[in-house]
């Protein structure tokens, strides 16, 4: 979808142990499946149901969002590194689409 | 004569509303409580170890930037309990996380509670509330 656009912000580099934030946008309407158009007709549920945070292939966050998520999810948390390496962002849509933006960082 | 009529009608208006007020919280009061078994398995479930930031009063019931905090979680579930469909967000941490703290921004449909509740790594659970006040609800409708 092209109105799909992450967004993240991190520090370039961090050093080991230091805890950083993480601020993560994604443009995305979230639909949540119980508002009605001019017709009356339900309009289907679209929402990001997923979001995940690895760094080099670990877990950092595992988040499922329900419908009482706002437009345009914003999500923002702590990390931290004890080596350089890669963020790996992934976004779940319901219509079967995944979205995913990498962000290296270094260690200061 | 006009006078009366537009009172009586507001009358009824008020009426139908609370009755309709009345008919829908013990489903939405249910879902809780669904929600809430799903997350702790029937256990018990003590006040206290959590912390949610939020605003008193939200102008915008769409828009409600809060925050969640609770040190030693291994995952902790937000839910809005005056929404028609009460599960906001649950989240679990890794070991590359550097606190158990998550800040968003969800849809409340009304004045009501938030509900936070989180499993500790020692498999216990601990839940806090805090009360919105929204002026205008999100959730469309």
């Amino acid at each position: 979808m092209a109105d799909v656009k992450p967004r993240v912000k991190i520090p370039s580099s961090a050093s080991a142990g230091e805890a950083f934030t993480v601020k993560t946008l994604i443009s995305h309407p979230m639909e949540s499946g119980l508002r009605k158009d001019a017709d009356g007709n339900a309009i289907p549920r679209r929402i990001i149901n997923r979001f995940t945070c690895e760094f080099n292939g670990a877990n950092v966050l595992d988040m499922e969002l329900h419908g009482a998520v706002s437009a345009n999810p914003y999500i923002e948390f702590e990390a931290q590194i004890d080596a350089a390496g890669e963020f790996t962002f992934t976004w779940y849509d319901d219509d079967g689409s995944v979205y995913t933006t990498t962000n290296a960082i270094d260690l200061a | 004569m006009q006078d009366m009529t537009y009172t009586r009608r507001e009358t009824l208006v008020i009426g139908a509303g609370g009755i309709a007020l009345l008919a829908v919280t013990p489903a939405m009061a249910s879902a809780v409580e669904e929600a809430v078994a799903a997350f702790t398995g029937g256990a018990a479930v003590t006040d206290g170890g959590v912390e949610i930031t939020a605003p008193e009063i939200a102008e915008n019931g769409n828009v409600v930037p809060i925050e969640v905090s609770a040190p030693g979680a291994e995952e902790i579930m937000v839910l809005a309990t005056g929404n028609p469909s009460p599960p906001v967000c649950s989240v679990s941490f890794g070991p590359g996380s550097a606190s158990q703290r998550l800040s968003t921004r969800i849809r409340l449909a009304r004045t009501q509670d938030v509900l936070a509740m989180a499993r500790m790594s020692d498999g216990s659970f601990v839940q806090a509330t805090r009360a919105v006040k929204v002026t205008i609800g999100g959730c469309g409708g």
